[in-house]
């Protein structure tokens, strides 16, 4: 490897023979060009797969109350379970640490005033939590705050399209709107990667919401999301936590499948992960399949290159050249080439990739990409493709009588 | 110098096997100028490879410089071939891409010589065969005997024990066979000892010994006169 004197004998080869030698490489360089830009263009349609289920918290738990479905402890069943305050507080107080973020969830329909524009929208009371759990952008102001809370300030939070409904081309932050006749301030606008619908919505404090408009403390559903931390097991435990927790203090069967119902997208978001790994090792599979046509388009080149020296082969071991030497010689000659060439093909289908950016979106191609791990293995397995491809040609050459090769006119 | 007894050697043709060299015995002495003349088929190239450790012989005993040629694995061969002998071919079997230079110094590379130490010694003996000012040009800007004389020096640089030349003058005009021969036997008398194969009358009378080969045997093996006075 640090003999300078094959080195010098192989850049002469090298240099000596410039045909021969970018034939081989170009071979190179184009199947490593195939194989990065498939890898970055496979990266391309997982970012996009990630993006459309980015949406929500992956690690989210939702919880409805419904009407029961069986009779338990005295209570008939098709009794409606609603929950308040006190149950969110219970969760809290049961789970402590393993919730990471929790908020309940008023929904009312309102009717939303500016000056001499209106609109129907969906109002959503929650807790500052909230904007965690569902990945809330916000673009101006702020969400609920704490405080927003406590105090049972008259604020609101709009989407980005209830601006443009009620505000045409002006700022809505700092301005009051009428929800069903009562004035709010919007303290924020958010937008959401969700989409429209949910761009359509209004946030308020639930405290507020309860005082003005209900005068309870009922919630219409809890959401939360559990400490990653815990792991798959410890999420499913809490699952069923949850569901027993709830389901004794509201006196419902344990089988009840409709008083109240714990969903979590925890399932949603494994069934992803796999599909998403699956799709990566069909990219695999094709990369792996182009590298593979790659060594083999080499290993063609170094078997006609050996043929081609065959006569110098000769000459050398007539003049002292041993079998190893010139296993050593084709070897290091056809890895340096390799090395060299599938480098300049990564160079160039990183360009690409990069070039090509965000133009492929519309493909379900999402910022191809390839990672600095994902080129440094590339690199390692062009060396041993380069080495597998040289060697099965170089031991034929160091086989090679000197009678015969130099017979050969 | 070189010594064989009872050498023999057989290729298989199919499934019979052709008996090529039939049981020779020679001794060639140090210092010795042999030529070795035969029709084409008389088995003198097999000869050569033999002694040259190309190839192998079936049958027999060969000693080179002493040491009895056995069970030759091809490192062993190629540290003796390096170390013993010197070729020259009948098509001079230059390496194309290198300078005549180059191709003098590549048996010092395969002995271990660094790069300077090589270049140096191979100018010397470019300059012994008069090709010193030819050093930088590749083989395709030289003549056939000029290619020759590099092929000769090349043979010479690891100073061997044996210059074992194949046809030499082959591939030559007259004129220029006459330089070559004359070039060799300057060599000869610095005390070299050299084996020709040749199937030319002219070019085995240059040399100091005929040994004539005839299917497979030694049929004659003479000094002749004049050389001899000389």
């Amino acid at each position: 490897m640090f003999d300078i004197g094959r080195w010098q004998e192989i850049f002469q080869s090298i240099s000596k023979n410039k045909l021969r030698t970018s034939l081989g490489a170009f071979t190179v360089t184009l199947g490593i060009f195939i194989f990065t830009v498939l890898f970055g263009m496979g990266n391309g349609l997982k970012n996009t797969f990630d993006k459309f289920f980015s949406d929500d918290a992956t690690n989210t738990i939702f919880i409805w109350s419904g009407r029961t479905s069986k009779a338990y402890k005295g209570f008939k069943e098709g009794r409606q379970i609603q929950f308040e305050n006190e149950d969110l507080e219970l969760l809290r107080k049961e789970l402590g640490d393993k919730i990471e973020y929790i908020t309940p969830r008023v929904y009312k329909s309102v009717q939303a005033t500016r000056k001499n524009e209106s609109g129907a929208y969906t109002m959503r009371a929650v807790f500052p939590d909230h904007q965690f759990l569902e990945k809330t952008i916000i673009d101006e102001g702020k969400f609920i705050d704490e405080r927003d809370v406590k105090n049972k300030s008259r604020v609101v939070v709009i989407g980005r399209l209830v601006e443009q409904d009620l505000f045409k081309n002006e700022s809505a932050l700092g301005k009051f709107i009428e929800l069903n006749g009562l004035a709010y301030k919007v303290v924020g606008i958010f937008s959401d990667a969700g989409g429209d619908n949910e761009e359509r919505l209004i946030y308020a404090p639930v405290s507020t919401i309860q005082l003005i408009h209900m005068n309870t403390e009922d919630i219409d559903q809890i959401n939360l999301s559990f400490n990653k931390a815990m792991g798959v097991a410890g999420a499913k435990k809490m699952v069923s936590d949850i569901s027993k927790i709830l389901k004794k203090k509201h006196n419902v069967a344990r089988e009840d499948t409709s008083g109240i119902r714990v969903r979590s997208v925890f399932d949603d978001y494994q069934q992803n992960m796999q599909f998403a790994n699956m799709l990566q090792i069909i990219v695999l599979f094709i990369g792996i399949g182009t590298l593979m046509a790659g060594a083999i388009a080499i290993g063609n080149i170094m078997v006609f290159v050996v043929k081609e020296r065959t006569k110098e082969l000769g000459i050398r071991k007539a003049l002292g050249a041993t079998p190893s030497s010139i296993v050593g010689l084709i070897l290091q000659e056809s890895v340096f080439i390799t090395a060299i060439a599938g480098y300049i093909g990564i160079l160039i289908a990183m360009f690409a990739l990069s070039r090509m950016g965000n133009n492929l979106e519309d493909y379900f191609i999402t910022n191809p990409q390839v990672n600095q791990s994902t080129i440094f293995w590339a690199t390692v397995i062009l060396i041993l493709v380069g080495a597998l491809a040289g060697y099965v040609p170089a031991r034929r050459a160091a086989r090679i009588k000197p009678v015969v090769a130099l017979s050969d006119d | 110098m070189i010594e064989i007894k009872k050498l023999h050697k057989s290729y298989p043709m199919g499934k019979d096997s052709l008996h090529v060299l039939k049981g020779l015995d020679l001794e060639i002495k140090e210092g010795e100028f042999v030529s070795i003349m035969g029709a084409s088929g008389s088995g003198k190239s097999t000869l050569l490879n033999i002694l040259g450790l190309l190839d192998t012989h079936d049958e027999g005993e060969y000693f080179l410089n002493g040491q009895k040629i056995e069970k030759l694995n091809e490192k062993k061969a190629a540290v003796l071939r390096n170390k013993f002998l010197g070729f020259v071919f009948q098509s001079f079997n230059l390496i194309t891409y290198k300078t005549a230079l180059e191709n003098v110094a590549m048996p010092l590379y395969y002995k271990g010589l660094g790069r300077k130490e090589r270049q140096e010694v191979a100018l010397d003996y470019l300059d012994k065969v008069g090709l010193k000012d030819w050093a930088n040009h590749l083989p395709s800007e030289l003549s056939g005997g000029q290619k020759q004389r590099v092929a000769i020096a090349r043979a010479l640089v690891t100073q061997p024990k044996v210059v074992l030349a194949d046809e030499p003058t082959g591939a030559l005009d007259s004129v220029t066979s006459g330089s070559v021969m004359e070039l060799l036997t300057k060599i000869n008398n610095e005390g070299m000892t050299i084996l020709v194969i040749t199937h030319e009358e002219e070019i085995a009378a240059m040399t100091k010994r005929i040994v004539r080969l005839r299917d497979g045997v030694i049929t004659s093996d003479v000094k002749p006169k004049k050389l001899q006075k000389a």
